[in-house]
């Protein structure tokens, strides 16, 4: 049962090094006693595992169906003009990286945006650009459901390794979206 | 508005809905109480008896899966969350496990009784963090109020609950890859049968639900089988989330009885982006066919749906309007199956790369008639011919859209070129987009 750890340890290997180095593949590979062709072949098949460094603060923008049709399409080509980068890219002080992600499970907060995989809602071309600026100035803006202040790539990794930063408590329940049908059935407007 | 009815989202708006103190106060874990002072039978009958069916897309009756559970059989039980929330347009689950995710650690708890299970996992996706933290805060807050452990609530029942946190995989919310996942290995579906019920989770009997039905059930053990039956229609009962996306002008989560209909939901919510007009729609995300506007009066529930030719799935209404091309919408959705394909079985990993070839030739203007038919000829070639049913998800849209649009994509052919505007389908288009 050891094993079912291995999909885990690698964000363990990304809160440390960044990305999963063959340091890291290595080590595990000895903690599991598995082979590192076996490690890789786990680590390889997840998008959220990276095979080389990512920006301090990585920015996902949605590009699936709906979002992309609602502003999304025009928030990703337009990021990347602004940071002079292509998809997948960092930008050269290694503060940003941009990739386009698939649907993020966030439909009625469309057009989406996510940065160390928390939650930027109802995004524009100026908001997102607003957005990487502060990241890139060391004072990016708190997600709108999230955390207080957007920790860092590395940080966000040792949470989703199981690591608990104490931060639950921060942040909305729950953004209007989320609340419309109640407050509906409550007689709100 | 006395078609909406809150049950799982009642006390959402309460800024600490998510927390153990918020949940007690509002009725939290007494359901839990009441099922575990009844036998194990009783708990998985209940659900029967309640009509339940499972809210991730295929709509089983979740009773009835409990009930394939081998009893006496000497074996470790498992029962697994799937938390997995990826599919095109879904935004149920997250919203629900950010605002309360005791509701679902209390479903945990009775289900793992009802099974006899004493170890339960919830598979989360890993590309939401604030969740992951709410969902982790909450198990630990239930292991210390003595919910979970050893002995909960002093009645000799013991669980331990894990949360596993995904890598991002879309194909790790079908239930088998789920569990190779879960074992540590890449997420490929697996042949059924066995199906989990004989040979799940490390070949001992599983039972995996969507994170909705679990939440649904704590409800039904309190109020009762009549209350939620009463709901709903003859064969869909109860309550459930729809999620409404796209160009509305009020997007969000509202919850209802099985069978109400797309117009009466977008009456309540303020109906379709001012100044435009519905074109196309899915009913229960990207892997159910289109509907269009002739479709605004069919019953929301499995039946329903199913009688008008696609599915009611995770009940994800993505509506977009006159601005939206067609083409593009189903080109962006035939990349994300080619892309999410696991590699598994050829039909899939092969058939979802030409899909995406002969649409985008399609999308610019450069292909050909016959491109239409071969694109029907590839999905008759992959449907029901893999192992899971990713292909034939990626299928539904292309054959959907051929049947309502299909003028629209000779469009493209006669122009040469798309005919749409994309800066007029932004949401941001008045503001402009640079």
């Amino acid at each position: 049962m050891e094993r079912s750890t291995g999909p885990v340890i690698p964000k363990v290997v990304q809160s440390i090094d960044g990305y999963v180095t063959n340091e890291g593949i290595e080590l595990i590979g000895q903690k599991l006693e598995l082979a590192t062709a076996e490690v890789t072949a786990v680590s390889t098949f997840y998008t959220q595992y990276k095979s080389k460094p990512v920006g301090e603060y990585h920015v996902g923008i949605c590009t699936n169906t709906l979002c992309a049709v609602m502003g999304g399409d025009a928030i990703f080509s337009s990021i990347k003009e602004h940071l002079s980068i292509e998809n997948d890219g960092v930008t050269s002080d290694g503060k940003v990286s941009v990739e386009h992600i698939e649907c993020n499970a966030a439909c009625d907060y469309a057009p989406v945006v996510m940065v160390n995989w928390e939650f930027y809602d109802n995004q524009t071309v100026q908001s997102t650009k607003d957005l990487v600026d502060s990241a890139r100035a060391g004072k990016p803006i708190p997600p709108t459901r999230g955390p207080k202040t957007l920790r860092t790539w590395k940080q966000n990794s040792a949470v989703l390794a199981g690591i608990s930063d104490g931060l639950a408590n921060e942040g909305v329940q729950a953004g209007e979206p989320t609340l419309l049908g109640l407050n509906k059935a409550k007689g709100g407007a | 508005m006395s078609k909406l009815t809150p049950v799982l989202s009642a006390h959402w708006d309460q800024a600490d809905s998510f927390t153990i103190a918020g949940y007690k106060r509002n009725g939290g874990y007494t359901a839990v109480e009441k099922a575990l002072a009844m036998q194990p039978d009783e708990v998985i009958q209940l659900v029967k008896d309640s009509g339940l069916r499972g809210r991730g897309g295929a709509g089983f009756p979740t009773g009835n899966k409990w009930g394939f559970i081998p009893q006496g059989d000497n074996k470790e039980h498992y029962f697994v969350v799937n938390a997995d929330e990826s599919e095109p347009g879904t935004c149920k689950d997250t919203p629900l496990m950010m605002a309360n995710p005791h509701v679902l650690i209390e479903g945990v708890i009775i289900g793992s009784y009802a099974i006899r299970a004493n170890y339960a996992f919830i598979y989360i996706r890993g590309e939401v963090t604030h969740v992951v933290r709410r969902v982790q805060q909450a198990i630990e807050d239930a292991y210390k109020a003595g919910l979970l452990g050893k002995n909960i609530l002093g009645k000799g029942f013991d669980l331990e609950l894990v949360l596993h946190v995904g890598a991002g995989a879309y194909i790790c919310g079908e239930e088998t890859a789920l569990l190779d996942s879960l074992e540590g290995f890449r997420g490929q579906p697996r042949l059924r049968p066995p199906f989990p019920a004989i040979a799940g989770l490390y070949a001992k009997p599983t039972v995996v639900n969507n994170v909705e039905s679990v939440a649904s059930v704590p409800a039904i053990v309190n109020n009762g089988v009549a209350w939620f039956t009463a709901m709903g229609t003859e064969k869909s009962k109860g309550f459930t989330l729809y999620s409404l996306s796209g160009h509305v002008n009020n997007p969000g989560q509202f919850e209802a009885p099985l069978g109400v209909t797309l117009r009466q939901l977008l009456e309540i919510s303020g109906g379709v982006r001012s100044g435009h007009k519905l074109k196309f729609w899915t009913p229960g995300g990207s892997s159910t066919p289109i509907f269009t506007d002739a479709h605004l009066d069919v019953p929301l529930d499995y039946e329903g749906v199913s009688a008008a030719g696609s599915m009611l799935g995770t009940k994800a209404l993505q509506i977009f309007d006159e601005t939206t091309c067609v083409v593009r919408a189903v080109l962006r959705w035939t990349e994300f199956y080619k892309h999410e394909s696991c590699g598994k079985c050829t039909p899939c990993r092969e058939g979802t790369w030409w899909l995406v070839q002969v649409l985008k030739d399609l999308e610019s203007g450069k292909g050909t008639e016959a491109d239409l038919d071969k694109l029907l000829d590839l999905c008759d070639n992959i449907m029901g011919r893999s192992f899971c049913a990713l292909a034939d998800g990626a299928a539904s849209p292309i054959i959907s859209s051929l049947k309502y649009f299909r003028q629209e994509y000779l469009d493209h052919l006669s122009i040469g070129a798309c005919p749409f505007d994309p800066t007029a389908a932004t949401l941001f288009e008045s503001a402009g987009v640079r």
